[in-house]
């Protein structure tokens, strides 16, 4: 359905009196990754990984600097460029913060109509029909359509801002962090929506997040990116049964669990270490090289590419270069 | 050491504020107790009344609007609700805060090194200290809580840090007035996981090493559980729970608490919990008795009278009429 290749979103770093260029930040560096319809793809990283840049750059906030992307076999940026319009339809985001991505002084009807008017569907009776049917669409009730954002709950205002992205009735969702800003058991309520909606329309999420724990239970296929790279990519059963980048395995063992069962399936070796580098000055060869705890020598000199140690399960490091069983064997029990 | 009084305890805590709309009743009759070295938490959801408590401790509650009506503060002893000037300001001083937000929190235009002494110079335990055993307290403060190269750290502003670094100093600033208690108040929240473990190692070597107790309010049950002895589970504005850390996680008693965990995705990947129905009540005209009621599957017409905390078990308590002694009552089913 989507497919990225080597694309890449580069910002401009000016200084001085006359703003010269004096260095790029590589928020988005030669990201290949194809999204089949119905997939829910997870994309991990910490803040600064550059994982809602690629995101914004899918959905035509950003420009890419280099790289592809097709969207069903066509090229994205040429249908853009013709037809901006026609892509929007198809391809829609969620933002993070429901706060700030309504619209204060305008009401849900208004919020939601916008969409519907742009793409010219239905006339005005058409368009409350579809209104109320997209109300019941994400569970809220139809008189809520005369409210204003602010008269809403965290966990409402995010479904509006749900409803909108449906509103043209799009075939896929860029998720930008959508229940981060929610408390656990609202955010439970709205993952559970997400989920049934993609099942009932048939869509396809890049789902955007840092939170590990939900992407086990929400996606189909995960990617950790660290610092603009995607370091591991692999089908979600394989990725939990196994997870192979140090990185992985390092934010795995960072992440704070309320049972003891869950306990048992955290890589326990691993002593998170260091922050992440400024990505205007990133490490020569493996990013992650400052970070790691297997650091060698050839990761400061070469990076790494990607590996595919079994199918659907691809890792981009040296200790896996060549896929020797050894090696995954010592990083196993190292 | 002989036995002394408990580093902090909130008795009975009545907290409401005077608003156009009418009179909001927020904390209702809270209670919590922090004792020697301990690392207690303090979990709820957005709007539980956490960081009302939290202010009503240090002294920041916006009094009008709010009011306290009844209950008391007691640090190692004494109700600060009580005491006045001098001696208000030297209880207040026996505890630290560790804010949120730590990009919020740090002066953007003074370097770290000034912030810093500024906390060491108007604090009752480094009184009267010089220019340099300031600047030798401060580098020594900041070599504990891990800050790489602290003496050239002392002259960067806060921009030039990123925000593990900056949470870092906030911790430094928070020992360095040697307190018996810490208040953290989601010192993690704004922080990635890889940093969050990190700062959190920290703060847990910090109270193994001095002598100081933490209380840790977050909404994070992960953190609490890898981090606190005990817990204390609020819900708007009530206790609802309490109980050592282990007990609670295992044996969750409160429906508010079980629907809580439950809640949390697993990394077991058991699928997309439901979440809890409903949502926190508006605190204008919020459920007589107990404030869980309308959201409860197991409510039942005596909930409309305020639940007794309830010890059915050793060091682990409930305010919860299923846990009512009366006999024949039914018992919920652990899920």
């Amino acid at each position: 359905m989507l497919r990225l290749s080597d694309l890449e979103k580069h910002f401009p770093v000016r200084r001085g009196p006359f703003r010269r260029v004096v260095g790029h930040v590589r928020a988005v560096d030669r990201i290949t990754l194809s999204i089949s319809k119905k997939e829910i793809v997870g994309l991990v990283g910490e803040s600064g990984s550059g994982k809602s840049t690629l995101g914004y750059t899918v959905v035509g906030i950003h420009n890419p600097t280099g790289g592809r992307m097709e969207f069903r076999g066509q090229d994205l940026l040429a249908m853009r460029r013709a037809d901006p319009r026609a892509v929007s339809k198809e391809i829609q985001i969620v933002f993070q913060d429901p706060g700030s991505s309504l619209n204060p002084k305008r009401s849900i009807k208004q919020t939601l109509e916008l969409p519907l008017r742009v793409h010219g569907l239905g006339n005005r009776t058409e368009r409350l029909e579809t209104l109320k049917e997209l109300m019941r669409t994400v569970e809220l009730p139809e008189p809520y359509l005369y409210r204003s954002p602010s008269a809403l709950s965290g966990g409402q205002r995010q479904r509006v801002a749900v409803a909108r992205a449906l509103a043209s009735k799009p075939d896929f969702l860029v998720l930008d962090e959508p229940t981060s800003a929610l408390d656990v058991s609202v955010q439970a309520k709205l993952s559970n929506l997400l989920l049934a909606l993609s099942a009932e329309l048939e869509l396809t999420y890049l789902f955007i997040t840092h939170d590990l724990s939900l992407m086990r239970n929400v996606a189909t296929k995960v990617a950790i990116m660290y610092l603009g790279k995607i370091c591991e990519l692999a089908d979600a059963q394989t990725f939990f049964a196994e997870p192979l980048h140090p990185y992985t395995q390092m934010l795995l063992s960072s992440i704070p669990v309320v049972s003891a069962e869950e306990e048992t399936l955290k890589p326990k070796h691993v002593v998170p270490r260091g922050e992440v580098p400024s990505p205007v000055n990133i490490p020569s060869g493996c990013s992650f090289r400052t970070r790691c705890p297997h650091a060698m020598e050839v990761c400061s000199a070469v990076d790494p590419e990607f590996v595919e140690v079994e199918s659907d399960h691809e890792v981009r490091c040296h200790l896996f270069a060549g896929i020797e069983k050894e090696v995954r064997a010592r990083a196993a029990d190292a | 050491m002989e036995s002394r009084a408990n580093v902090f305890e909130v008795r009975d805590l009545e907290v409401g504020f005077r608003v156009f709309r009418g009179h909001l009743r927020v904390l209702d009759k809270a209670n919590l107790v922090v004792e020697h070295g301990e690392k207690v938490g303090l979990v709820g959801e957005t709007g539980c009344g956490k960081s009302i408590t939290m202010k009503a401790t240090i002294g920041i509650l916006p009094i009008p609007p709010a009011h306290i009506s009844g209950g008391s503060i007691l640090i190692d002893g004494r109700d600060i609700l009580k005491l006045r000037g001098r001696a208000l300001r030297h209880t207040q001083g026996l505890l630290s805060l560790i804010p949120q937000d730590p990009s919020a929190s740090l002066n953007p235009v003074f370097r770290i090194g000034t912030q810093l002494a500024d906390a060491i110079k108007y604090s009752t335990a480094n009184a009267n200290l010089g220019r340099k055993a300031i600047r030798k307290r401060s580098i020594e403060i900041l070599s504990e809580v891990g800050l790489p190269d602290p003496e050239r750290n002392l002259a960067s502003y806060p921009v030039q840090m990123s925000g593990g670094m900056k949470q870092r100093v906030l911790i430094a600033m928070a020992l360095v007035t040697d307190p018996l208690l810490l208040i953290a108040d989601e010192p993690t929240t704004a922080l990635d996981v890889t940093i969050e473990a990190q700062i959190l190692r920290l703060m847990r070597e910090a109270v193994d090493r001095r002598d100081v107790s933490i209380l840790l309010i977050t909404h994070n049950l992960g953190v609490v559980r890898e981090f606190t002895d005990r817990v204390y589970i609020m819900y708007a504005g009530q206790v609802s729970e309490e109980g050592a850390t282990s007990d609670l996680f295992s044996t969750p008693l409160h429906p508010y608490t079980q629907g809580l965990i439950a809640s949390v995705p697993k990394l077991t990947g058991e699928g997309v919990a439901s979440g809890i129905e409903g949502m926190v009540p508006d605190y204008l005209d919020v459920p007589p008795g107990c404030r869980f009621s309308p959201r409860c599957r197991h409510a039942m017409p005596v909930c409309s009278e305020k639940p007794e905390m309830r010890l059915p078990e050793a060091a682990h308590g409930v305010a919860c009429h299923l846990f009512s002694p009366a006999p024949g009552e039914e018992k919920p089913c652990s899920d």
